[in-house]
């Protein structure tokens, strides 16, 4: 408390809603906007100030001062994205911003000014540098104390040291910021800050309470509080740079096996692990290879190793992989290899199970997992994840073991593989969808077939989903009849009308035949198909 | 003094038990299975390090994926975890309708050439391995698999022919209930499953269970009137006599 504030730099961004808007959205700031809050008006540009909108209209009033008013929504998540690149130029030239709202950053003086030669040196340079990197103009505020500097920057001034409470006591009392105040003020014949600054502490303390206080000491000059600084997120990429190109996988694991080991050590000094990491790749001709690899668990140091292991050999040598998509051969060796964290969470420590055996085993069917992938490929190694979907090949996704297990389309819950009744609760509707049991083998590519009623003309569906005649043979590709004894149908599923590409029509039987099989069938555009076998 | 012996072995009796009886000490050692599949494994259960082969059955198949995944499903739900090799038809649905947990369960649909080293790499670390059987595998190979299951304590259920397993399970016959002419829908079968094997498993079994059943697999009572009436009866004769 005692001692003058600390000296502060503040940078002003006017109108800021409003360039928000203009950086983010496009809305042209250079023509009539105002942006609303609950048919208010909270900022506007400098055109529409002229034509007499302010701050506080309703939307009507406003419209009805200036017709051609563009209004924007207020957005304070848009303000704060904007506004980030400012702070980030900002701390290009000094250390340690404080971002009091989106708009306004304010900096200890003291640094600055010694550095860079004078505060108004500092302050020019300041402006300058934000509007040349982000094309944004500011104004900036010197004097004691944020609240001050925060009202010196609107006119651009820099307070001499010690002069605050005089540059203060002719301010009017609505530059508090406290609307309610200011009018009780006012009308208790206090006009100006100074006005309010000479009321005795003690009794503007039992009158207005303890924002009255506060803002009393703000009045008077003696606003203490410390900057709170925010602190620039840490780097955590790791790059790795060879002068020698590296074209053979088994150097560039070995590489990347090192490269791991520090992100690795790197993240936990933070305390930190990683769930998504992306793997970026430069060769010496500028090919560049990225690719994020998620992961279910905390990627190790072995399974980044292994990952960029993976990702190297298909790249270089062209042979790995059974997916179709695959980047062409590089024409030379990798010369900068660089890992970077993505999905980074706060590291909670690794939880064993309760007596330390569900743990381990997961530890050794990952590893033996992790091993068959190496020997196969990443996508050789699935996992099913159940999902909704009308066909039985629809409700399943498969991921690659280690990836994140999302459902292609909403469905059950994650956990429905636990037990039947979880299958059964929370499913939303999926009109169409087949009934339990589900077929135990489902064809990935449906097999053509031809079915026949009793008199051998083949049986044909309308469009209105009539039956010509009962199925009575069934022939499979160009296999033997078989005879069908049971058959149900037909359940017609028209999916995706609306996306001529993705339409699809099918109309559904199950039939069971002599020797004991059962088969969903299905219909579509006069073809059989086998979708599913019921083994 | 004899008093007291009969209460010695009387309390022996909890403790002592026949040679054939499961091994409840040993209980880890298996991993269990459906009640209904029970009778038809010499452990009652999936004894670690063993081959249990289900067969392929015939050219039609009907019923033996889901004997299959019917074996998986309590081991799978009990925490165990499972891979399944070479069958790029897995119904997924079916298999979550059955208990399997598939968040634990691995699949490798397609591995090539490289089976046996895919398959003897999960033998290392998961406790049950599906695997099909390609037709080009020497005997050579097959017993190598079934020694290194049996060194790491993993159960091979080979899907396919498989000589030297130690019990082969078979589905005979399935009868699916539930569909008619143009109505109904398929509700369940009725599938007979027959053992055979080496050693415990020796003696021939069949039983009859619902494979899938309408809410869960049962096995189905073998002639109900004949063998609950005849007691009743003989104790009415006695009490005439």
């Amino acid at each position: 408390m005692t001692g003058s504030p600390a000296r502060t730099l503040l940078l002003w961004c006017p109108d800021w809603p409003v360039l928000a808007a203009e950086i983010v959205d496009g809305v042209p700031a250079t023509g009539p906007v105002a942006v609303l809050h609950a048919n208010r008006v909270v900022a506007c540009s400098e055109r529409a100030r002229a034509e007499g909108v302010r701050r506080g209209l309703r939307k009507r009033e406003a419209q009805g001062r200036c017709p051609q008013l563009t209004v924007v929504e207020y957005d304070p998540g848009r303000d704060a994205r904007a506004f980030e690149p400012v702070v980030a130029a900002v701390e290009e030239l000094v250390a340690g911003v404080e971002v009091v709202r989106p708009g306004a950053c304010a900096v200890a003086a003291r640094g600055p000014s010694r550095y860079l030669g004078g505060e108004e040196a500092a302050a020019e340079r300041i402006i300058e540098h934000v509007a040349q990197s982000c094309l944004v103009e500011s104004q900036v505020g010197i004097a004691d104390g944020v609240f001050a500097a925060g009202l010196a920057a609107r006119g651009g001034r820099v307070v001499a040291p010690g002069g605050t409470p005089e540059f203060l006591a002719g301010l009017p009392v609505e530059a508090l910021g406290r609307s309610a105040l200011a009018d009780l003020l006012r009308r208790l014949g206090v006009r100006t800050l100074g006005d309010f600054a000479a009321l005795p502490a003690g009794d503007v303390l039992a009158r207005f309470g303890f924002d009255g206080a506060l803002a009393h000491r703000l009045a008077a000059g003696r606003d203490h509080r410390p900057l709170a600084v925010r602190q620039p997120p840490a780097d955590l990429t790791v790059t790795a740079e060879h002068d020698e190109p590296i074209d053979r996988v088994d150097a560039a694991a070995f590489v990347a096996r090192a490269l791991a080991e520090q992100l690795h050590e790197r993240l936990a000094g933070h305390g930190l692990a990683c769930t998504r990491l992306g793997i970026e790749a430069v060769t010496e001709h500028g090919q560049e290879l990225h690719r994020v690899w998620r992961h279910d668990g905390l990627l190790t140091a072995g399974a980044i190793a292994d990952r960029v292991r993976w990702q190297l050999d298909g790249w270089l040598s062209g042979s790995n992989g059974r997916t179709g998509a695959r980047p062409a051969r590089p024409t030379s060796g990798i010369i900068r290899l660089r890992l970077i964290p993505d999905g980074v969470i706060a590291q909670a420590g690794l939880q064993a199970g309760l007596w330390g055996e569900t743990g381990e085993e997961r530890e050794r069917a990952h590893r033996a997992l992790n091993r068959v992938q190496g020997i196969l490929g990443p996508e050789a190694v699935v996992t099913a994840v159940l999902g909704g979907g009308r066909s039985p090949a629809d409700q399943v996704r498969l991921v690659p073991w280690g990836d994140e297990r999302l459902p292609a389309r909403p469905g059950p819950p994650a956990d429905a593989g636990a037990g039947p009744a979880a299958g059964r609760g929370g499913i939303p509707p999926w009109p169409g969808r087949l009934p339990a049991p589900a077929p135990a083998v489902v064809l990935p590519s449906p097999l053509a077939a031809t079915v026949h009623d009793a008199a051998g003309e083949a049986v044909v569906i309308s469009a209105r989903l009539a039956v010509s005649a009962p199925p009575a043979r069934l022939v499979v590709g160009t296999g033997q009849p078989a005879e069908i004894v049971g058959w149900a149908g037909p359940w017609p599923v028209d999916e995706r009308w609306w996306a001529p590409v993705e339409a699809r029509r099918r109309a559904r039987f199950q039939v069971s035949l002599a020797d004991g099989a059962a088969l969903l069938l299905a219909v579509e555009a006069g073809q059989w198909l086998v979708e599913a076998i019921y083994d | 003094m004899a008093g007291r012996m009969v209460v010695g072995s009387a309390a022996l009796a909890d403790l002592v038990r026949p040679a054939s009886a499961p091994d409840p000490v040993g209980g880890h050692r298996v991993l269990p299975v459906a009640p209904e599949l029970t009778g038809l494994l010499p452990n009652r259960g999936l004894r670690r390090g063993s081959t249990i082969a289900v067969a392929a059955g015939q050219p039609r198949r009907s019923g033996g994926t889901s004997l299959m995944l019917a074996l998986l499903a309590e081991a799978s739900r009990a925490g165990s975890w499972c891979a399944v090799v070479g069958v790029p038809t897995f119904g997924a649905g079916a298999a979550a309708e059955l208990g399997i947990a598939l968040d634990r369960l691995a699949l490798v649909p397609d591995p090539g050439p490289e089976w046996a080293t895919v398959v003897a790499a999960l033998i290392d670390g998961v406790d049950v391995v599906v695997t099909t059987v390609p037709a080009a595998v020497s005997a050579s190979v097959a017993t190598r698999l079934a020694a290194r299951a049996r060194q790491r304590g993993s159960v091979l259920v080979p899907y396919g022919r498989w000589d030297g397993a130690d019990v082969t399970l078979q589905v005979v016959r399935g009868v699916w209930e539930g569909l008619g002419q143009g109505r109904g829908r398929l509700r369940r079968r009725e599938v007979t499953v027959s053992a055979r094997g080496r050693g415990a498993a020796a003696r021939p079994k069949e039983i009859k269970v619902w494979l899938p059943g309408d809410e869960l697999t049962r096995v189905i009572p073998r002639s109900v009137p004949s063998t609950v009436r005849r007691p009743a009866a003989s104790l009415a004769l006695v009490g005439r006599g």
